[in-house]
């Protein structure tokens, strides 16, 4: 086992708007207090560093599942609640007149601190997601093997 | 002690995880030794920015719930 580092590794599952917000404000809070901040997207959780207005796919069934399931901080809903679309626009509604930092901020302020977005390239295989998709602050697609390193050497894992 | 305070901020309105964000970044442009005074009306802070200065290894020189809001005080130690 690697010396645990003053670091924190995510993986990012899911690509909810719920759940990426709290991915983003984790992965904020680790790098703001010192810590070294991995993050993996997974499967649903490459939406969360794909570009707004891009649709994904190469074939038929890559094609419609990048129109079924639009990737882009603006195009994602909440895990619960969205009624087709209805949810996602009341959220970001309330949390605009509360002042909640709004994701395409959130995600900005953790590149600016440095935190590391890793795509996962079997998951991007599948759904026909290729690097251009991704914004360009997004790494180099790695495989489980990087990730299980990047957490083995940090004192603190989540999976989302 | 307002006369060593380098840096005067305004994190009114901002919600977590922001005002540690802004700490974070704005402790990079005071010198070691110098303070940075800041402002929030999340309650949030009352409990963030002792956890943030443990965590971080700055020093929290004062934390204060007033009437419509909350001030620190943090020393950059390193």
């Amino acid at each position: 086992m690697a010396e645990r580092k003053n670091k924190l590794t995510l993986v990012v599952l899911s690509g909810d708007l719920d759940k990426v917000m709290a991915s983003y404000i984790i992965a904020t809070g680790a790098a703001a207090a010192g810590m070294e901040v991995v993050m993996f997207f997974t499967f649903w959780g490459l939406k969360a560093i794909q570009r707004d207005g891009v649709f994904t796919g190469k074939g038929l069934f890559g094609k419609m599942l990048g129109v079924m399931n639009r990737g882009g901080l603006n195009a994602i809903g909440p895990s619960r609640l969205n009624m087709g679309g209805m949810g996602r626009w009341m959220f970001k509604l309330m949390m605009k007149q509360k002042g909640v930092t709004q994701l395409p901020e959130l995600r900005q302020a953790a590149i600016d601190l440095g935190v590391q977005m890793l795509p996962c390239q079997m998951s991007m295989d599948v759904m026909e997601i290729t690097r251009d998709h991704f914004i360009p602050e997004a790494a180099e697609p790695v495989g489980v093997a990087t990730m299980l390193e990047h957490a083995s050497e940090s004192s603190i894992q989540f999976f989302i | 002690m307002s006369e060593n305070i380098a840096l005067a901020l305004d994190f009114k309105g901002l919600l977590c995880p922001m005002p540690i964000v802004k700490l974070a970044q704005a402790i990079k442009r005071v010198q070691v030794g110098e303070m940075i005074e800041a402002v929030a009306t999340d309650a949030g802070v009352m409990a963030d920015i002792p956890a943030w200065t443990r965590s971080t290894g700055h020093e929290l020189m004062a934390l204060e719930k007033r009437e419509k809001d909350f001030r620190f005080v943090v020393k950059r130690l390193k």
